[in-house]
Parts: structure tokens; C-alpha cells; sequence
């Protein structure tokens, strides 16, 4: 069935007729991910796991793929955001047709999904390297679709080495593990484990630094700011909704490896708590850097791009509580720790992949992403601005939608386990319940910003006025994915308890720990539903009281109220700098504003500005001068590339030959 | 769940807007006033549920689910909070993560409400609140933290229940810390002073007032009850640690709470007479000050 879905998408690669090249490839990825969720629901729902072996004559390499539960719960919202993305992109490409060659877009973003799909299956060390790679060059073609600016090339070269060095990392860890286990296969890899102490925590840490890229841990973060605003809006989703989740993949799939080997019990193999401490610290790190950073942007799709960082921050914690229970032997935080870990996977590529589209709609229809330059959008795109008003309250984390259930389940595991247990543990927990807490007010503060400044108030410039609604092709998948949002909250016990096969899968625990662990938290939000029923209900129960108390009253409009004043314009309004600019002086010291003032002077000033850039610090401090360097080192070799070709055939030929001698001594 | 347990949200449904009245009596009396009646704001929601509506060219529908999504989170949030003796209607592990979640959301479409009307107070009024709200959770889940390891307890229910003379000995300074904290994030969270000044006549000196100037009407009384409710259940969780056990005589528990809450509307009352609203600029201060308070406590219940 797997293969099937491959089929579907070499059809695609083989034809790439220039007309209708949208809708061909948009079509083809729509019907390969309603095929490819056939078997993830199968897998999902308990049924067994299907696996595909093929021989292949790369050394090393197998072409082996298999479905288990935890790929297919990764699998899901790929194919389901990837879809999505498509029939968006149809839309949204539309006016590029004519001036640009729109072939090479969709090839690549088939490319892209179907590398996607690869890393998630790939069993075979050498093929998910090759899978890897594949999704991270056609990342890298998609998100320089604009190449013709400066920026655009820029941001795709920073994304090009932050990937490439990630993947060296990644290269390491498979080597040395390979080297340890003496195969290239995931499932013997997983069978025997990593015995040794000190090559586990290397090997752990090789993980983090590989994977923690590709997910935008908080140090390697800085090709998201980068490159997501870059990449057109569609690829934008999928990059940030789906893409970097592989690498919060790759690295469970690496601590299946690194753990006791499966079936053995007690507390041989069981990880060290520093573990635990580590992934809750980086989670800490990139949330809470990721939503400041966030707040202090001036473009929305840079800004949702740090939110990425701080999700990826709130899923890590998740991992992270659950890696503590591992150490403990508790099955109730693993449960709580991973299960709230994984669904907020889901929830995040389902609301972020929301807030991208919208974005995306807000530039299609102003032509502009600076929040200052909006304004009043709400009246001109009704649409985009409630689906995004519906993912702007999920990322905040707010009852009654599905960012509030999953990281319910991260706060409940970590109240119940830095409650009951001593201070090595509870430690890391009850900092990650403050360390959420401040995430959620400043996500809070973010998003009603966002909101609040876009699509209310008046329009700031010129680049509203003529703004337009988005057609179908870019609402329906917005509205879908808004649709997910608010599902998953109402249906919440449902979907937790759903989570069962990946943890069994993921966790080795006995089927009924986990099912017991998950009905405890079941229950909980079994009466969380009740009481948003009974929100919703009491809310429909004040529109229509408020219905009849107006009805057959004076009901006026004027303008709004200024002490009086009756000419407003739109630039007396609070802008987004203005609304953030008290957390911003208060978080100075950690985000390094620069503020650049020419206050008005005189008794009639003419002028007065005020312009503050808020740069990246690890890329202004530490990444710029250290590869400033590197550069300048490298430079001195740069006779050796000179543009003839003869002349590399030769290297190549030299090379083989000295290897040969080497290798014949 | 008994009879019993509707009392803590029938006394909050019906007696909460009258702590805005023992307030304003007592500032009253501090400054030899006589002041306005203690029923003040029940004739205020009256009249203004009899009003028309005025509202701004420049909003839209946001603007007028804004108070009408801030009542109905508030009515919900009523159902989990306990008082006193009395434990909560609805009670669960875990509640008092929809209780804040439910005051956040409250928060972001009174926050949103705001900025539609397009108002630079309104703006200013709105960025002051997401400002010190993100500093006031951290502090209130550190408060619930500890009380949640001091009382191996999860729902709200269980964690604030009546102290006993014996849990004083035991945790006395876990109490106090934990009970100073939270009266910051009270008066914070209701626009009290230090923090925000309900009665000041200057836009640009105000948090919650200014965010809520453009509306009238029916939306104006959905507002101020829903504010009143709101201080009334973070008062009643004060009130909760603060009285003591009634020994399980139902009569005892209902004068105690109902004495307990005015008792908790006077004291905030005397500290709105006794002092002035801090500088904006000091008020961090004073809130990252309440969730240091909070942590150590928290660190005293790890030993």
C-alpha cells in the first residue's frame, strides 16, 4: 500500500506538462495522501505493521520500509498538511502563471512530500540518509523560488548549511552505530540497543545536535527565521507544519535505538536522568527565546516562524518529561510526557499549518507582511481572518481548542510527577509547569497581537485598501484545517485515546499500563469537554439575550471614542512595536533590540522616527564571526576550483587512485 | 457532587457584584465620604441591560463577541472554583488548568475586543494587559505548583481546602508566602490597585477601564459582571486557605464564607486607600516579586 503511494507521486515526475502543471500536481499529491491515510488509520487503530523489503545495489543499503505506529502517527499530518498545502498552492501560485515556469515548483515540492514520506519510513540507515537529503534539496529549491531576491538567496543558503551540517552530525551518529551493531538496519539497531554508557550519551547528544536542527532547537535555529518567510506561503506551511517534525521523529526513532533493548525489563537499560534535564532545558530555551523573539518581530510570517521554535520548545518538554519517567520507571509520566509530546506534533502541523496558509492569503491579497503596514483586514478577507483568529487561540494554548488539550496532558504529567516525587526529578518539572506558563501568557500576548493588528482596527496603508479575499482553492484548506482544530478540542478523550498503538510502540510498555495511564487522563478531559459544551452553550444562550435586549433599541454607529476627538486617523492607532514594545524593554538584556530614535524637535517637529531591529543573537554572535572565519580560511583554497571540467574528472580519477594504493598496501 | 456543592457558585452568581460595593464603601470611609450604595453595581448592570448600544465605525463582530465570550468563560470558570468548606460543582484533576485556560481566554477576546476599535488607548490599555498577564501566570501556576506538592493534591477542590491550626505548624511559612503571591496576582488580575486604578479619570493611566471605553449597553453589563465574577473567584481561593474549618456544620461554613468574602472586599479596600497605584514601570516588578515570593515557596516544599 506503502508503494502504491510512491506511484502515485512518479507519475507526476515523469509528465510535467507546463499547462495545468497546478492542478497535475497538486492532484497527484492530494490523491497520494488519501491513499497513504488508508494504512496509517489501519496501523493506527491496532492493525498489524507493514513493512516492504527490497534488495538494492547501494552498498550497505536496503530499500526497506515499514509502517509502524509511531511513523504513521508522524505520516498522518504530513500527508494530511502536504494535501492541504497543495490545493492552497494551486491558488496561490496562480499569480506567478505566465511569468514564471510554475513545472519546477511542483516537481520539487513532490519531491519534497515524497521525501518526507521516505524519512518517516526508511528502515535502512544509508536510505534515510538518502531520504534526508532529498527532502532537505528540495526544501532548499522551494524556499529560493523567488531566487531574483537578494533575500530569498540569502535565506537559502543559510537554510542549505544549517542542513548540511546537521546532516554531518547525523552522519556520525549513523556510523558510530552502525560500527557498535555491525548492521545498517532500524530494527536490528532497535532489537540490540546501545550497551555501552559513554557511547549512548555521545550518541545522544549527536542526535540532538543532528535532529535538533532539522526541528529548530534553540540554538541551530536560525535558518527558521530565514527561511520560512521566504519560501513561498504553501511551502511555508508544509516546511514549518511538517518538515522540521522529522526531526523531532529522527530523534525518537534514535532514542529506540539508545534505550534498554526491547523486552528487557527493569532497570538495566534504563537512560540517564540528565536526559531528561537536557530535553527539558532545550525545551525551556526555545520557548521561551522562540516566543520572545517572536514578539519582537515585524513580519508575520518571521514571527510565526519563531513560533515554530517555541513549539518545537513545548513538544521537546513534552519528550523530555517523558525521558524522565524512562529513567524512573514511571509508565504515568511516559505516557503523559511523550503522548502530550506527540499530539502536540499533530496539533502544531495543523495550526501552524492554519496561521502559515493565512499569512499567505494576507500577502496574496496586500501584497505585504509588514504588521505595522495592515490593518482592518477582517472587513475585506472575513475568511482568512476567522480561520485565523481559530488558529491564533489554538497556538496560545486556550481552552476550548486543541493546543490547550495537548499541552494539558504535558502540565498534568508534570504536576502529578513534581508532586509526588523527590527533588531530582521534581526539579525540571515544576520548572517546566512555570517555564509553560510564561510560554502560554507571552503566546497570549503574541497572537493578540498578530490578530489583533492585521486584521482589526483601521488599515494602516495603502496596501489594505485594495486588499481581496482569497479564492476557494486557498479557504477550503484553511477552513479544514481550522475544522482540526476545534475537533480535536471537542473531541479530545477520543484522540488521547488514540494515542495507545504509538506508545506501546514507542515506549515498550505493557498495553495496559499505558491504556490505564491514558484513561486517567481521559476522565479530566472528559469534564474539560462538558465544560466547553457548556461555554459554547452558555455563549449562544448571551448572543441571543443580547439579540433580544437590542431589539427595537437605539443602536448607533460613530467613531471611536478619542477624548472627543472626531478626525482619528489611522496612524494614531497602536501599532505592533507599540503593543509589544513593554515586553520587549523588559527582555532587553535577553534579546538585544536595537532602538534607533530621532525624537521630533522643536516647537513644530516636522519629523520624528523610531525603527528597532531585534536580530537573531546566536546568528548575529556566534554563527556570523565563526563562519566569517571559516570562509576566510577556505578562501585560500579556492585555486583548486577553477571551472574546467577535465580537470575534476582528473581529481576524481587521482582520488580513486590513492585510495586504491591505500587500500592494496 | 451534593446539594451543597452549588453553593459556592450560587453565592458567586448572586453575590458578586456586591463586592464592588464594599470596596467603594470602604474607600469611601477612608476618605469621610459617605459613598454610594452598597448595591451600586446591581443598579448599574440593571440599567445599562436597559440601554442601547453605541458602537464604533471601525469595529467589527470581534468586537462584539469580546464580552459576551468573557462572561460565558467566566460563568464556566465559577463552576470549578470551591469556597471555603464548600467544594466546587464540578471538580477534577487537573481543573485548574481550564480554570486558567478559561480566564486566558477570557483575557484574549477582551484583549482582541480592544484593539478593534482601533484606539491608541485602547491599544495602550490592551498591550499593558497581555504585559503583566504573562507575568502574573507563571506566578499563579508556581502558587498551584506548590500547593499542589503541599497538599498532594490536583483539583482546586482538594488543594484549597480550610486550613487547620496543625497545617500552619506544619507549612505556616509555605501558607503565608503562598498567600501573599496570590493576593498579587488577585489584585493584578482584577485591575486593583497597586496595579491598575479602577477610578482614575485619565485614559492613558488606566489597564482594564481604558480597554473596555468604547463599550455601552448590554456589552458594558456583560463586562462589569464578568469582572465581578472574576474577583470574586480568585477571592474566594484566597479566602479558601485564609478561613478556617467550620467542622463541617453547613450554617458555620456559609456565615463564615460570606463573612470571609466582604472581610476580603474591606482589606482591599483599605490597601486601595492606604496606597497609590505604582508607577507602570515599577509594576513588573512588584509581579515578578510575586512569583519570587511563589518559588520559594515552592523550594520550601522540596525539602
Amino acid at each position: 500500500m506503502a508503494l502504491l503511494l510512491l506511484g502515485a507521486m512518479a507519475v507526476l515526475l515523469l509528465g510535467r506538462p507546463d499547462r495545468n502543471v497546478s492542478w497535475l500536481g497538486a492532484g497527484s499529491v492530494v490523491i497520494a495522501s488519501v491513499l497513504g491515510c488508508v494504512p496509517v488509520i489501519h496501523v493506527l487503530s491496532g492493525g498489524s505493521v507493514e513493512a516492504v523489503r527490497v534488495p538494492w545495489s547501494v552498498p550497505f543499503g536496503e530499500f526497506f520500509l515499514e509502517l509502524d505506529p509511531l511513523t504513521a502517527w508522524f505520516l498522518f499530518p504530513t500527508l494530511l498538511v502536504s494535501a492541504l498545502s497543495a490545493i492552497y498552492g494551486v491558488g496561490y501560485l496562480r499569480s506567478w502563471q505566465g511569468r514564471r515556469s510554475l513545472g519546477p515548483v511542483w516537481f520539487f515540492y513532490c519531491l519534497l512530500v515524497l521525501g518526507m514520506m521516505l524519512v518517516l519510513l526508511a528502515r535502512n540507515a544509508v536510505l534515510f540518509l538518502i531520504a534526508w537529503e532529498l527532502m532537505a534539496l528540495a526544501s532548499f529549491f522551494l524556499v529560493t523560488f523567488e531566487h531574483e531576491r537578494e533575500s530569498v538567496r540569502e535565506a537559502g543558503w543559510i537554510y542549505f548549511v544549517a542542513t548540511h551540517l546537521g546532516t554531518a552530525f547525523l552522519l556520525v551518529f549513523f556510523l558510530l552505530t552502525a560500527r557498535e551493531t555491525g548492521s545498517m538496519d532500524f530494527t536490528v539497531w532497535a532489537e540490540k540497543g546501545i550497551q555501552t554508557r559513554g557511547l549512548a550519551d555521545i550518541l545522544f547528544l549527536l542526535a540532538i545536535v543532528g535532529f535538533g536542527t532539522k526541528a529548530g532547537f534553540m540554538p541551530f535555529h536560525v535558518w527558521l527565521p530565514e527561511a520560512h518567510p521566504a519560501a513561498p506561503s504553501h511551502v511555508s506551511a508544509l516546511m514549518s507544519g511538517v518538515m522540521i517534525k522529522t526531526g523531532i521523529y529522527g530523534l525518537l526513532r534514535a532514542l529506540t535505538f539508545l534505550g534498554a533493548p526491547a523486552g528487557a525489563g527493569a532497570t538495566a537499560g534504563r537512560p540517564p536522568l540528565w536526559w531528561g534535564w537536557a530535553l527539558i532545558g532545550i525545551g525551556l530555551t526555545s520557548g521561551v527565546l522562540g516566543v520572545l523573539f517572536a514578539l519582537a518581530q515585524h513580519d508575520l510570517k518571521r514571527l510565526l516562524a519563531y513560533h515554530s521554535v517555541e513549539n518545537i520548545g513545548i513538544i521537546t518538554l513534552g519528550l523530555g518529561t517523558g525521558l524522565l519517567g524512562m529513567s524512573t520507571g514511571s509508565s504515568m509520566l511516559i505516557v503523559l510526557g511523550f503522548g502530550g509530546g506527540l499530539l502536540h506534533v499533530v496539533n502544531h502541523a495543523l495550526f501552524k499549518g492554519l496561521l502559515f496558509l493565512g499569512a499567505g492569503a494576507v500577502l496574496h491579497g496586500t501584497g505585504t507582511l509588514e504588521i505595522d503596514h495592515l490593518g482592518g483586514l477582517l472587513k475585506r478577507m472575513p475568511w482568512t481572518a476567522a480561520t485565523f483568529l481559530i488558529g491564533a487561540v489554538a497556538i496560545s494554548g486556550l481552552p476550548p481548542l486543541n493546543g490547550f488539550v495537548s499541552e494539558f496532558l504535558i502540565f498534568l504529567g508534570a504536576f502529578k510527577g513534581g508532586v509526588s516525587t523527590g527533588g531530582a526529578i521534581a526539579v525540571p518539572l515544576l520548572a517546566l509547569i512555570a517555564g509553560l506558563a510564561l510560554i502560554g501568557g507571552l503566546a497570549a500576548a503574541c497572537f493578540t497581537k498578530a490578530f489583533g493588528i492585521v486584521f482589526l482596527g483601521e488599515p494602516r496603508s495603502e496596501h489594505v485598501s485594495h486588499a481581496h479575499e482569497a479564492d476557494w482553492t486557498m479557504r477550503l484548506p484553511m477552513l479544514i484545517l481550522a475544522a482540526g482544530c476545534v475537533l480535536i478540542g471537542l473531541f479530545a478523550p477520543v484522540v488521547v485515546g488514540s494515542l495507545q498503538a504509538v506508545l506501546e510502540n514507542l515506549t515498550h510498555l505493557q498495553p495496559a499500563a499505558v491504556s490505564e495511564n491514558l484513561a486517567a487522563v481521559a476522565s479530566p478531559l472528559a469534564w474539560v469537554v462538558i465544560g466547553t459544551v457548556a461555554f459554547l452553550l452558555l455563549l449562544l444562550a448571551l448572543i441571543l439575550l443580547r439579540r433580544g435586549l437590542l431589539a427595537g433599541r437605539r443602536v448607533e454607529t460613530n467613531v471611536t471614542w478619542g477624548c472627543g476627538y472626531a478626525q482619528p486617523t489611522a496612524r494614531m492607532q497602536y501599532t505592533a512595536s507599540s503593543f509589544a514594545q513593554p515586553l520587549m524593554d523588559l527582555f532587553r538584556p535577553l534579546l538585544g533590540t536595537k532602538k534607533k530614535i530621532s525624537p521630533p524637535r522643536g516647537f513644530f517637529p516636522e519629523e520624528a522616527a523610531l525603527k528597532t531591529v531585534t536580530p537573531d543573537i546566536s546568528h548575529e554572535e556566534v554563527y556570523r564571526p565563526v563562519f566569517g572565519r571559516i570562509n576566510e580560511w577556505l578562501s585560500q583554497l579556492r585555486w583548486v576550483q577553477h571551472g574546467k571540467v577535465q580537470l575534476y574528472v582528473l581529481y576524481i580519477a587521482v582520488t580513486l587512485i590513492v585510495l586504491l594504493i591505500w587500500e592494496l598496501r | 457532587m451534593n446539594a451543597l456543592s452549588f453553593i459556592p457558585l450560587l453565592l458567586a452568581l448572586i453575590l458578586s457584584p456586591l463586592l464592588f460595593g464594599v470596596i467603594n464603601r470602604t474607600k469611601a470611609l477612608f476618605a469621610g465620604r459617605r459613598g454610594q450604595p452598597l448595591l451600586q453595581t446591581y443598579y448599574d448592570l440593571w440599567k445599562l441591560l436597559r440601554k442601547g448600544a453605541v458602537y464604533s465605525r471601525t469595529t467589527t463582530w470581534i468586537f462584539r463577541a469580546g464580552p459576551m465570550v468573557g462572561l460565558a468563560a467566566a460563568w464556566v470558570a465559577a463552576t470549578l472554583v470551591p469556597l471555603g468548606n464548600f467544594p466546587a460543582l464540578i471538580a477534577f484533576p487537573a481543573d485548574f488548568l481550564l480554570f486558567a485556560g478559561l480566564l486566558g481566554l477570557m483575557r484574549f477576546f477582551t484583549v482582541v475586543a480592544a484593539l478593534d476599535t482601533g484606539s491608541s488607548f485602547e491599544g495602550m490599555g490592551a498591550s499593558r494587559e497581555v504585559f503583566f498577564s504573562a507575568l502574573t501566570e507563571p506566578a499563579l501556576f508556581v502558587v498551584l505548583a506548590t500547593l499542589a506538592r503541599q497538599t498532594g493534591q490536583l483539583s482546586l477542590s482538594t488543594m484549597f481546602e480550610p486550613v487547620s491550626g496543625a497545617d500552619w505548624l506544619h507549612g505556616g511559612p509555605v501558607l503565608a508566602l503562598v498567600i501573599i503571591a496570590l493576593m498579587i496576582v488577585l489584585l493584578a488580575e482584577n485591575a486593583r490597585i497597586p496595579v491598575d486604578d479602577p477610578n482614575t479619570h485619565l485614559e492613558l493611566t488606566m489597564i482594564h477601564e481604558v480597554m473596555v471605553l468604547d463599550h455601552s449597553g448590554p456589552d458594558f453589563a456583560f463586562i462589569l459582571y464578568a469582572a465581578a465574577l472574576k474577583l470574586w473567584m480568585l477571592g474566594a481561593l484566597v479566602l479558601s486557605m485564609v478561613l478556617p474549618s467550620s467542622g463541617g456544620n453547613p450554617w458555620l461554613s456559609l456565615a463564615l464564607v460570606s463573612g470571609g468574602m466582604f472581610g476580603l472586599a474591606v482589606v482591599i479596600g483599605v490597601i486601595e486607600s492606604v496606597m497609590a497605584r505604582l508607577r507602570l514601570l515599577v509594576v513588573p516588578q512588584l509581579l515578578i516579586g510575586a512569583g519570587a515570593v511563589a518559588t520559594v515557596a515552592l523550594i520550601l516544599t522540596l525539602r
